[in-house]
């Protein structure tokens, strides 16, 4: 749930409208939760859940065992994977675009405790270009404060880049 | 000012706007992160309140109803079962017609245990003599508590009033919303300067004993100024737009009614998820509306009657069910209809405990009420019914 609040954080500062919200089920970290993001430039009226994504995003691959992660992707969509594979070592069977990147490492090299929320905020950033990194630092330190947003921000950065780098 | 935050935080922050002078509340999900927001501003110094912790909901309706009697503004917040708990003192908060505001998170009712949303514990208090404002979004929700203040403590309403939301749907979920600033809100909501109020040095009685020489008259009035506080309804969401420039609707809203021929009528955030229904159910030719019930306490059946009769046919979604009966705004606003209009009102059944609510929800029950069913369960699992 802190990654999808920071995504919509992060789109609403960069101007566009977003909401974030929990899936309606049980939420306590360690257990396999959802939550869903909608970023618009229009005013989001719309309460279902997300049943259609155009953008997954797997925190802990062991999960994609036992949940379908890759249920309504849009064929044109994408499903990022916190992973140190390489996206066809994956075997993911989708059409969907495919991206990998090492956000349990990033989160260990930067704040030493596996938490991926700035990492993930980072790589999609990069990936979509739908959210400025500008946006991403003002939203990071606004939530963690000035000695842990600036570790936060260091991961998100190397997380940025590696996409931009990747993607280019 | 713009900004971007969780619904129940909005809700906080609107409520310390209105600067209470007393919070009592126990915390339960999906209520918890209002109370903990205002606690918190309070340990902090940042709100001026007596912050009065208690063991139930039960002691946290007592707390305020003194703190009201007392001539103080109080606030509380509840849901579900701790709602069940608070019965008894919220009959007697508004037969004592103390103007207090809480804010009912809605949230399914036990027997079985569920924490989601649907709204079978606002509609269950629905005869308590409180006023109840539905909210559609964080925006409305934060604007209801500022405008609840203005309506209850009105010398014509004098009585309580709930804010309802949709738990988690918007206790949980980010959106921008508008926060005003302290002296917009000062400006439209002046401090409670009580017409009565408990005091030793002058002292009377409230809600003492009466006989059947006088307590049906006492419900007379009650009726007919909980009936009466619609005009205030109205009159405060106007001089809302004013101040403040914001409108999401009185007693009621509607959305491309006009010309619809089908119009869905329904309470809280299920009207967003609506509205975009609309939206594209018209982009294919459909002649659909939505009207929005936001006031649902008084019963708005006048304004319902006007804004329904020209459809070919009405269809209530509704998230609660008076068990053994019907659904309970569609026979309310069947009753309403009696000898005005013919327009047929279908009731369906919808997001029981949580229960996601899609586009496909919205046209199975409007193709069933066309087909001529009139009560009826939308998105039945039926590998759960076989099961039981």
């Amino acid at each position: 749930m802190t990654a999808a609040e920071l995504l919509a954080v992060a789109a609403f500062d960069g101007g566009k409208e977003a909401q974030a919200f929990p899936a309606f089920g049980v939420e306590r970290r360690g257990a396999p939760v959802m939550a869903f993001c909608r970023i618009s430039d229009n005013p989001i009226r719309i309460r279902s859940q997300i049943t259609t994504p155009d953008f997954v995003i797997v925190q802990d691959p062991s999960l994609m065992e036992t949940v379908d992660v890759l249920a309504g992707l849009k064929p044109d969509g994408t499903v990022l994977v916190n992973s140190e594979h390489k996206p066809e070592e994956l075997k993911m069977d989708t059409k969907a675009k495919v991206v990998t990147f090492p956000a349990t490492q990033i989160a260990l090299d930067e704040l030493g405790r596996p938490i991926m929320n700035t990492a993930i905020l980072g790589a999609f950033a990069g990936l979509s270009g739908l959210i400025t990194f500008d946006a991403i630092e003002r939203s990071i330190s606004h939530r963690f404060g000035e000695e842990l947003g600036e570790r936060n921000i260091k991961a998100a950065r190397r997380a940025y880049e590696l996409m931009k780098e990747q993607n280019a | 000012m713009r900004k971007m935050i969780e619904g129940s935080r909005a809700v906080a922050e609107a409520v310390a706007l209105c600067r209470p002078d007393v919070i009592s509340a126990y915390p339960i999900t999906p209520q918890t992160h209002i109370v903990e927001d205002l606690s918190q501003m309070v340990a902090d110094g940042q709100l001026d309140a007596e912050y009065i912790r208690v063991e139930s909901e039960h002691s946290a309706a007592s707390a305020c109803l003194g703190a009201v009697a007392a001539g103080s503004r109080a606030y509380s917040a509840t849901t579900s079962q701790g709602m069940m708990l608070m019965i008894e003192v919220l009959y007697n908060i508004a037969g004592m017609r103390l103007p207090l505001v809480i804010t009912g998170v809605n949230r399914a009712l036990s027997a079985p245990l569920s924490i989601w949303n649907d709204q079978q514990d606002t509609m269950g208090i629905r005869d308590t003599g409180w006023l109840q404002l539905y909210a559609e979004n964080s925006q409305d929700a934060l604007d209801m508590h500022i405008q609840a203040y203005k309506i209850a403590e009105d010398d014509r309403v004098l009585l309580p009033v709930m804010v309802c939301m949709d738990g988690f749907v918007l206790t949980h979920t980010y959106e921008s919303v508008d926060m005003p600033e302290q002296e917009q809100v000062d400006a439209f909501l002046p401090r409670y300067n009580p017409l009565y109020r408990l005091d030793p040095e002058d002292p009377y009685t409230l809600g003492a004993f009466v006989g059947p020489e006088a307590y049906h008259e006492v419900r007379y009035v009650l009726q007919q100024d909980c009936l009466g506080a619609k005009e205030v309804v109205k009159e405060v969401a106007r001089d809302f737009q004013k101040a403040f420039g914001r409108w999401s609707g009185d007693v009621i809203d509607t959305y491309h009614c006009d010309d619809a021929e089908t119009i869905v009528v329904a309470l809280g955030t299920l009207v967003g998820t609506l509205k975009d229904w609309v939206d594209a159910r018209r982009a294919e030719g459909q002649k659909v509306g939505v009207v929005k019930l936001r006031c649902f306490r008084p019963f708005p059946g006048e304004e319902l009657v006007e804004a329904v009769s020209g459809a070919k046919q009405v269809v209530v979604l509704e998230k609660a069910v008076s068990v053994g009966a019907q659904g309970i705004v569609a026979s309310e606003l069947r009753s309403a209809l009696y000898g005005k209009a013919t327009v047929p009102v279908a009731c369906s059944f919808v997001g029981l405990g949580g229960r996601d609510i899609t586009f496909d929800t919205i046209d199975e029950a409007c193709k069933r009420a066309g087909d001529g069913e009139t009560e009826f369960f939308a998105g039945l699992r039926t590998e759960v019914l076989e099961e039981a």
